[in-house]
């Protein structure tokens, strides 16, 4: 299945993009997700802090499995106000 | 009124857009952006937001405030892009029949607004910038 990822601030930064494609086993959880983002953008393993997870737009846990999600965005801690 | 906008925030239309004649309050929170941070001289700020889910979050933060308070009508509004020193980011309307519910559900919402909402400043300030990230930061890399 396909999914589609999403970056922001400095995570959009460490990746050098905001959104991509990525092709990942249905079975596969968050941080099974991670792990193949954090191969293609070795940046990412050197971030400072653990990002926020949201599966199709709302906030989730690193287990949740990725079946039936089209859309997983990763979130650095959140700074708005 | 639930929305991220790039225009300067009107405090004036933000609280008439609550009003009603059975209220006997509104209460009003406004962000603004100031000059300095962690000993830094701030230049301006620009805001980023991830805009569909920071809106469905702050829509289920009215939601949590109207289960918490007596409310009569919510407004919130935040800004993104560039931010100049004094300028509002933020701001909070809440009307009520009585004061107490107004004055703590704005506190509540702004609080829960910062823990909750996707949304991220970039601070440009004299000698570099960072992404403000929690009580993080990251520096920001001009090169990506």
């Amino acid at each position: 299945m396909t999914v589609e990822i999403r970056y922001f601030a400095s995570l959009r930064q460490c990746t050098g993009c905001s959104h991509e494609t990525i092709d990942i086993d249905p079975d596969a959880d968050v941080s099974a997700l991670w792990s193949m983002l954090e191969g293609r953008h070795p940046a990412l393993a050197a971030i400072g802090f653990r990002p926020l997870v949201a599966c199709d737009r709302s906030y989730a846990g690193w287990e949740r499995l990725l079946e039936g999600v089209s859309e997983v965005a990763f979130l650095p801690p959140v700074s708005g106000g | 009124m639930i929305r991220l906008q790039t225009e300067a925030i009107r405090v004036d239309e933000l609280i008439e857009s609550v009003g009603s004649d059975g209220d006997g309050a509104v209460a009003v929170f406004v962000g603004t952006v100031r000059d300095h941070n962690r000993g830094r001289r701030v230049l301006y700020l620009e805001y980023e937001a991830y805009p569909e889910m920071a809106t469905s979050e702050m829509r289920r933060l009215v939601e949590q405030a109207g289960a918490r308070f007596e409310l009569s009508s919510v407004a919130i509004v935040h800004r993104t892009g560039r931010l100049e020193i004094g300028e509002a980011s933020v701001a909070v309307a809440i009307a009520a029949t009585h004061r107490d519910d107004a004055l703590e559900a704005c506190r509540f919402l702004i609080d829960t607004f910062k823990r909750t909402v996707p949304i991220w400043k970039r601070e440009v300030f004299e000698g570099g910038e960072v992404w403000i990230e929690g009580a993080g930061e990251t520096r920001v890399d001009r090169q990506a």
